[in-house]
């Protein structure tokens, strides 16, 4: 569903992300993981159309999205839920959802997924039009989720979800995700923990430096002490015994 | 009690077209966090619109000869479209520039206009009789008060109505509030940049054309500078009313406006040349209490 292969981006001189070559499969959940810095952020950004990449391509469904602007890339079908978050603090728990309403062709069916999307989230049916910014992390985070979920992404890129979040609300987030992918979603997710990269992906991606240091099925990379070493950057043999 | 009523009213009619200054400035730096100097122009070349372009000394009437609704239609549109293209021409290239650079951008777009207006219009000011009817005095109870000051009052009350509606209810006012929170986050969900400022610059040319009229009927000279105090003091009322809050901005404009009235009035003779200096001194008074102005937005803070 998603190609990306050599990527390189830049910021200024500094290369943050040096040749990556990454697919992801309709209807899979795949985890980047790797410590601050690894490039993972900066690869989502990429993808999303927030960056220009300064060398490689990205393929979304065998069409070319390199070039595409952000505007349209989640027109094409791929939405981000951001780092932090961003919901629009201001306006209300409804408006960050028709926001996202907005770009779709069919107005009526928009309308009725935004109920829909109301009933099966009712913390944010209670806090309907009460401003976003009130709203507790965790409940941002489920809004942030359900917001792109109103663009009908076929490609759901979620940018670290647990990050500060109390553990009960990582759990749910975490459930709803996996709820999604057994739905038919796809999700390229980004993990800074390696643990919680394991209990959600189906495949992981270990980043490091800005390339990508391991790759595999997570049922292969749970057991090995392979995954540790590339996350951690150390060599398992060479470590003092 | 007729006496003070009929300052009241003076002082929200003056106030109602800071306001609407304000408004226009604050918008667009909601939207670009742009402080655009250029709404000067806008003000002055909306007003200049109603005469046939000439550096004569008298002032001949075309547009301004016209029934009263078509003659505001024709300088509404006039001004939206000058407005626009301005985007398109000076504040599209500089998009991605900081603030200090769009200001500067704004400085020069400003200066080029006043100059190409005292190219085609000359520098003197010229006398316009337009909206004659709205200088009389209409008499409700025991009120005398000029029929303008209720006619500048309804205006900007339905303009800032209808200004609500649009940010509350429609497809581009959600989108337009989005931006001016996070405009990155707005376009990664679609939002068209490039719609999103046109239509900000469309409604803040809408804005300057009503004040351009409004202000017109009330001084009925046309100046080439004649949008810049107007304009000064609508940054003031944006800053006292708290930038990037639009009803600071209007409550600002209110503030600003019915102060100078008050002090007009209440001031012993001798003092009221100084009027102004009073009512700067106040600003910054009230700057120095509330250093975020009247309305503070406050930065969504992380809650865990």
């Amino acid at each position: 569903m998603l190609a990306v292969s050599d990527l390189e981006v830049r910021y200024g001189r500094m290369a943050a992300v040096r040749g990556i070559k990454l697919d992801v499969g309709a209807g899979e959940i795949v985890c980047m993981v790797g410590p601050n810095g690894a490039g993972k952020s900066t690869t989502m950004l990429t993808i999303a159309g927030e960056l220009t990449p300064h060398a490689g391509t990205i393929r979304f469904e065998d069409k070319p999205l390199t070039g595409t602007s952000v505007e349209n890339v989640v027109r094409r079908g791929i939405s981000l839920v951001p780092e932090g978050r961003r919901i629009f603090g201001r306006l209300t728990v409804e408006e960050n959802l028709r926001l996202a309403t907005f770009i779709r062709k069919n107005a009526r069916e928009a309308a009725s997924d935004l109920e829909r999307i109301m009933e099966q989230f009712p913390i944010l049916q209670e806090r309907r039009h009460a401003p976003a910014g009130r709203l507790s992390g965790g409940e941002q985070q489920i809004l942030a989720i359900a917001r792109t979920l109103l663009t009908k992404p076929k490609l759901m890129l979620v940018d670290e979800p647990a990050l500060g979040l109390a553990p009960m609300m990582v759990q749910l987030v975490h459930e709803i995700l996996t709820e999604l992918r057994s739905e038919g979603m796809t999700l390229l997710v980004v993990e800074q923990s390696l643990e919680r990269a394991l209990a959600l992906a189906d495949r992981i991606y270990v980043l490091r430096d800005g390339q990508v240091q391991l790759t595999g099925p997570t049922d292969e990379l749970r057991d090995g002490e392979q995954i540790e070493a590339a996350y951690f950057g150390f060599q398992m043999q060479g470590a003092a015994p | 009690m007729t006496f003070f009523l009929q300052v009241v009213i003076n002082a929200i009619s003056i106030g109602s077209l800071y306001a609407l200054a304000a408004l226009g400035i604050g918008l667009l730096f909601g939207v670009m966090r742009l402080i655009n100097f250029a709404h000067a122009s806008y003000i002055t070349i909306g007003a200049y619109t109603i005469i046939v372009p000439s550096t004569a000394a008298l002032a001949t009437l075309y547009i301004g000869n016209w029934h009263w609704a078509l003659m505001t239609a024709a300088v509404c549109a006039i001004v939206i479209v000058l407005a626009v293209c301005t985007e398109f021409i000076v504040f599209r290239p500089l998009r991605h520039a900081d603030p200090a650079t769009l200001l500067v951008g704004s400085f020069a777009l400003s200066f080029s206009l006043y100059y190409l207006l005292l190219l085609i219009h000359g520098g003197r000011p010229k006398a316009v009789d337009i909206g004659r009817g709205l200088i009389e005095h209409i008499a409700i109870g025991g009120l005398t008060i000029p029929r303008i000051d209720v006619v500048t009052i309804g205006i900007t009350v339905t303009l800032l109505v209808a200004l609500g509606l649009f940010l509350k209810k429609t497809r581009y006012g959600i989108e337009m509030r989005a931006a001016s929170e996070d405009f990155r986050m707005a376009r990664l969900l679609g939002v068209r940049a490039n719609r999103v400022i046109s239509i900000a610059f469309a409604i803040s040319g809408l804005l300057a054309a009503a004040v351009s009229l409004l202000y017109l009927s009330r001084v009925g000279v046309l100046f080439p500078r004649m949008g810049i105090p107007l304009v000064i003091i609508a940054f003031v009322a944006t800053v006292i009313g708290g930038m990037g809050s639009l009803f600071g901005a209007a409550l600002g404009g209110f503030f600003v406006g019915a102060v100078s009235v008050v002090l007009q009035t209440i001031l012993p003779l001798g003092l009221r040349a100084h009027r102004d200096a009073i009512v700067y001194i106040l600003v910054i008074a009230i700057l120095l209490w509330r250093p975020e102005g009247l309305i503070q937005v406050r930065a969504v803070k992380e809650r865990v």
